[in-house]
Order: structure tokens, then sequence, then C-alpha cells
């Protein structure tokens, strides 16, 4: 926890508030039919000030957005208690809770650091599950808030929470016929604390994280062509890392972080090059003269799967780093593009359009085992698929009423929510790794 | 707006198309007319041959004329998920081709782009495909490779930002710059 608190004070340290950030609002659009009742009791704070985040109302916030719990109004709680004391199961029996959250905020006289004290409860078991004391400064509740989620989410679900996690993504705002402003923003999971990373007059394409998620990589038309940049996010140090003729596109870092899959068109038509990080060195992965890009890696660093439409139309295909004859995941569909596995490498993640006819590009996940096929959306401009650390998520872009707008739904299609924009498109999300 | 200036182009071609035609169909005829106006008398000759000198000014004017609205013709538009540029725009590439062969300092920049349907990445692909589909016919009609710069810009920068059939026509083009 002491190692998590440091991160968390250099990511407080190093972002300002982004002054010209796409703010985005989170509306969830889809639950489940049966959320977990859960009561997220406001936590005490015994300073003279207020406090500048409610940290209970970021973790009932946290868990309602990922469709899974329903947290109990505030209004209708019979009592507020801060800690394990003051809690009396039958309260939270009344109310029908299967869980009870409950905290306190206290900060030593003159000091700057604040102590949040929470504990969790299990309501039909009359049991305390976990509780610990997180210390961090003033502007870093928020962080601590998603932390706490992380807990609970872990607790109830048994799978590790995202709520610390961040999203990279583009924004384009149009200011005339010769004018539009494109930027690389970074949020929080839930499109809080947006900042920009890069703006250009020229497009801005593809962002994407490092492995370790101190960098992004992303495409940059400011040179008047389309070249790849790396660009620490700490200090904004950047540089250009290709310059070849043609298309330069599509960088993704491999997992181990030692290498960048990427497009060029050097050699007369788009195919997929490996650059190795520490030499420079380029390995040609596909020779086709069709078209062959959005590669993404397998979890072993040890094949690509990339878009070709060799066929006539796009479809998706995987091949080794060696080499060797790409191998069709694919098949039955007019148009299945941008494919990425979820963690348990089996399950494909794709923009898929089934049929000439239909005309409809939606995200869908196909398991190329079992040849099982599940439509996740039911937009029709859908694009850009980028899948929670803890596989539970899929973020994507979609049009709504003309506007860009970044959406997210559960890997089961249950849950869905909305970051739409307040100002311009917003599209291309690229979601973290976790960052600890 | 769009779909307007959409008409007025086509109109445009078409009206090239046909000029290109009688220019072409003309040229025989008027030779041949011509030595057999060599035979008569002398006033007849003088006459013929200014008929024959303004004949071929006219035609000059009408050539200079359509030229320069070919040049002036820069947005080539493509069919959904096709990459080859139109035939009835060959012509017009036709003498763009020829122009940079005869401006050999000429240089031009080819810049493709694709309607939002389907993928970003994608798109940038069938953006410089759809340029480079326009760069090859220029060569084949005499200009040079080092005459061209080619650039996709895929979806990111529409002309028209509607969700219709009529916008994603717009949106699916090579810019001749």
């Amino acid at each position: 926890m002491i190692k998590t608190l440091r991160n968390l004070a250099c990511i407080a340290l190093l972002f300002a508030e982004g002054l010209m950030a796409a703010e985005l609002n989170i509306e969830i659009t889809q639950g489940v039919d049966n959320p977990i009742p859960i009561a997220v009791v406001p936590f005490s704070w015994e300073g003279a000030n207020a406090l500048s985040e409610d940290v209970a109302a970021i973790v009932a916030a946290d868990l309602q957005q990922v469709g899974e719990f329903r947290a109990l109004p505030r209004g209708n709680m019979l009592s507020m208690p801060d800690e394990a004391a003051e809690v009396f199961f039958r309260d939270w029996r009344i109310l029908a809770q299967d869980y009870v959250l409950v905290g306190k905020i206290t900060h030593s006289p003159g000091s700057q650091l604040v102590q949040v004290q929470y504990e969790f409860f299990d309501v039909a078991r009359e049991q305390k599950l976990v509780g610990e004391v997180l210390t961090g400064s003033m502007s870093q509740l928020r962080d601590i808030g998603h932390e706490i989620s992380n807990v609970v989410y872990e607790q109830v679900t048994g799978i590790r929470g995202a709520f610390s996690t961040e999203i990279l993504y583009v924004s384009a705002q149009f200011i005339s016929p010769e004018l539009t402003y494109y930027r690389i923003e970074k949020s929080d999971y839930d499109g809080r604390r947006s900042q920009v990373l890069v703006e250009s007059q020229e497009p801005l394409m593809s962002p994407t994280w490092s492995p370790d998620g101190t960098q992004v990589a992303y495409l940059s038309f400011e040179t008047n062509l389309p070249r790849i940049y790396i660009q620490e996010i700490a200090t904004g140090q950047r540089r250009q890392i290709t310059d070849f003729p043609g298309i330069n596109s599509s960088p993704v870092w491999s997992p181990d972080g030692t290498k960048l899959a990427m497009v060029l068109s050097k050699d007369g038509s788009p195919d997929v090059y490996v650059m190795d990080l520490m030499t420079n060195q380029l390995t040609r992965l596909t020779d086709h003269p069709r078209a062959e890009t959005e590669p993404s890696w397998t979890a072993d660093s040890r094949s690509v799967v990339f878009t070709s439409d060799r066929t006539g139309q796009p479809q998706i295909y995987q091949v080794g780093i060696t080499g060797g004859f790409p191998e069709r995941l694919t098949f039955d569909c007019f148009y299945c593009a941008k494919g990425r596995f979820l963690p348990d490498g089996k399950n494909l993640v794709h923009v898929r359009r089934d049929t000439r006819e239909d005309n409809s590009y939606s995200i869908a996940i196909f398991n190329i085992e079992t040849q099982r096929l599940i439509t996740l959306t039911d937009t029709s401009l859908d694009e850009s698929p980028s899948v929670a650390p803890n596989g539970s998520m899929i973020m994507f872009a979609t049009k709504v009423n003309g506007k860009g707008v970044l959406d997210a739904v559960s890997i089961d299609g249950r849950v869905k929510f909305r970051l739409p924009s307040a100002q311009g498109d917003v599209r291309e999300p690229s979601w973290s790794p976790f960052f600890n | 707006m769009g779909t307007h200036s959409m008409k007025f182009f086509k109109t445009t071609v078409l009206a090239l198309s046909i000029m290109g035609l009688a220019a072409c169909s003309s040229t025989g005829d008027e030779e041949a007319m011509a030595s057999s106006a060599a035979t008569n008398s002398s006033a007849d000759t003088s006459a013929a041959q200014r008929a024959e000198a303004e004949r071929l000014a006219r035609e000059r004017e009408a050539q200079a004329r359509m030229e320069a609205a070919a040049l002036a013709t820069t947005v080539f538009y493509f069919d959904f998920d096709v990459s080859e540029f139109m035939a009835s725009d060959r012509d017009v590439l036709a003498i763009h081709g020829r122009n940079l062969a005869a401006n050999s300092s000429r240089r031009i920049r080819l810049e493709g782009h694709a309607d939002e349907r389907g993928t970003r990445e994608y798109n940038l692909a069938l953006g410089e495909r759809r340029a480079n589909s326009i760069r090859d016919y220029l060569v084949v009609n005499g200009a040079s490779l080092s005459q061209i710069e080619t650039v996709s810009y895929g979806e990111e920068r529409p002309a028209d930002t509607g969700q219709t059939e009529a916008a994603y026509r717009l949106n699916r083009r090579v810019e001749i710059r």
C-alpha cells in the first residue's frame, strides 16, 4: 500500500488541471437486472473546512458504473456509522443491504496529510471483510476513493478492480472548415481529471500505452505526413520514431515492452512491421500487396493479430513474430477488423459488420476455440475497442446524434456506460494497464 | 451545399469529355479541307487560310479552356469500398498527367480520404490506395514519380461531417494539392 501511495503522489504532482481538456461526464446506460445492494456510508471528517472530494460518493459511483452494484441512497440510511463499533447489522438487514462500507477521514494538526480509515462488512455473515488506513494528501482523496473501490470490488467479485486505471483518447474540436484542434488526452477511467498530452491542428491518431504506463505512442500528422511519436507522460518529452515514406501508423507496444509493432507502407502497400526499441531494427511480419494493418499483440509477445483485406474484404489474421504463414481467424463476416484478444487469449474482441446489407459496425467477441460469437453493441458506427486490464469491460468509440462519444460495455454485454464529451468529438480510447 | 457542388462537378466533367471528343474528331477533316482549299484561286486561298487560321485559333482556345478547366478540377470521388478512380475522371486526370510531364519542376500532393464507416486505421490504408490509383494514372500519362507525394488522411479530415450517404460520397475522395 505504501508503494501505491507513492505512485499516487507522483501522479498528483505531475498533473496540474488540464485547462483545455474535454470534460467527460459518465452516464450509466444499462445495468444488470439484480445488482448487489451495498450501503456506502458517508465518511466522517472533523476538519474545519469541507473536503474537496466526497470519498464515499466516489466509491459508490465507481461500483455503480460497472453495473454490478446498486448503492443505497443516503436518505434511506437509518444510521451513519463511521467505524466498526457503530455498525449495527440489523439496521442494514432491514434495508436489504448485502454489504456496508464505512470510513473516517482524519488529519494530524499542522500536517498536510490525511488518513482515510475504511472498513467493509458482509451483512448476512455479520463479519468485517477488510479494513485499512490509507494516507495521502488532500489532492489524492479521489485516488484513495478509487483504491477503496478496487478492494471492495475484489472482495465481492474475486476480480481485481480497475478503478485506478486511466484512459487515453483523441478529441477533435471543430472550429471552422480550415481549423480543427486535435488533442490526445488522458483521464481517469471514468472520464474525470482529463488532461491534454498533445495538441495539434493536424490530425492525431492511435494513442496507446506503454505496458508500464509511463509512455504513450501515437500518430501525428504535424509534419503533414503520418509519423509515429513516443512521449514520456510525466515530462511531456517526445521523439519522432519513424520517418518512412508512405503510411507510418498503428503503433502498439509488445506486452514485454521491448518492441513496437507498427504499419508501414514504404514497400508499396501497408504491411505490419515490428521495431526493436533497443536497436531500432525493423522486422517485417507481413508481405502482401493488399493492406495489412491494425496489429495487436498476444499476451506472450510472440504473435500479432492484424487486419488484412487480401481476400477482398477486411478479415482478422494472426502471425508469429518469427514469420510464417498467417492464420485466418474470422470467416463469416463481411467486415471483421481491429482484433485484439481478451487476457484469456481465446476471446477475440473486434469490429464487425455481418453482411454487406446490414451496414452496421458493432463490437463483438468471437471465441476462436468454441466459435461462439457475442455481439455486444447496438450502435452502428462502433470502432476502436480497448479492453480494461482486468478483462471485465471494453471501451470503444461510437457516434451518437452525430457526435463522437466513448462507450464501455462489459464483456458479457450486460452493463454499459457512456462518457460523452461536453465539447467536440472524442474517439480512439485506449485503456491503461494497471499502474502497480 | 456539398451535394450541389458535386452535381456541378459532374456536369463539368461531362462537358469536358464531350469537348475532348469534338476536338479529336475535327482535326482530320480540317486538314483535308485545308489541302483542297489550296488548289483554288488565290483570293479563295487567302480567305480559306484566314478561315483556317481562325478555326485553329478557336480550337487552340477551346483546348486551352478545357485544359484550364481540367487542371482546376482537383477533387476526385470514389465509390464505397472502391479504391480505383471513376472512369469518368480519366480524361481530366490524363490532362493533369500531361501537364506534369510538360512542367517537370511542378510538384503535387495527392491526399486520399475515406468515409467514416469502418475502422480508422484500415481507412488510412484505403485512402492511400485511392491516392496511389490516381498517382499511377498520372505516371502513365507522363508525370514522374518524383513530382508526386501521396498522403492518406483516412477518415480524419471529412469534407462533410454528416452521417448521410451524400456526406459519405463527398468524403471518399482524393484531392490534388
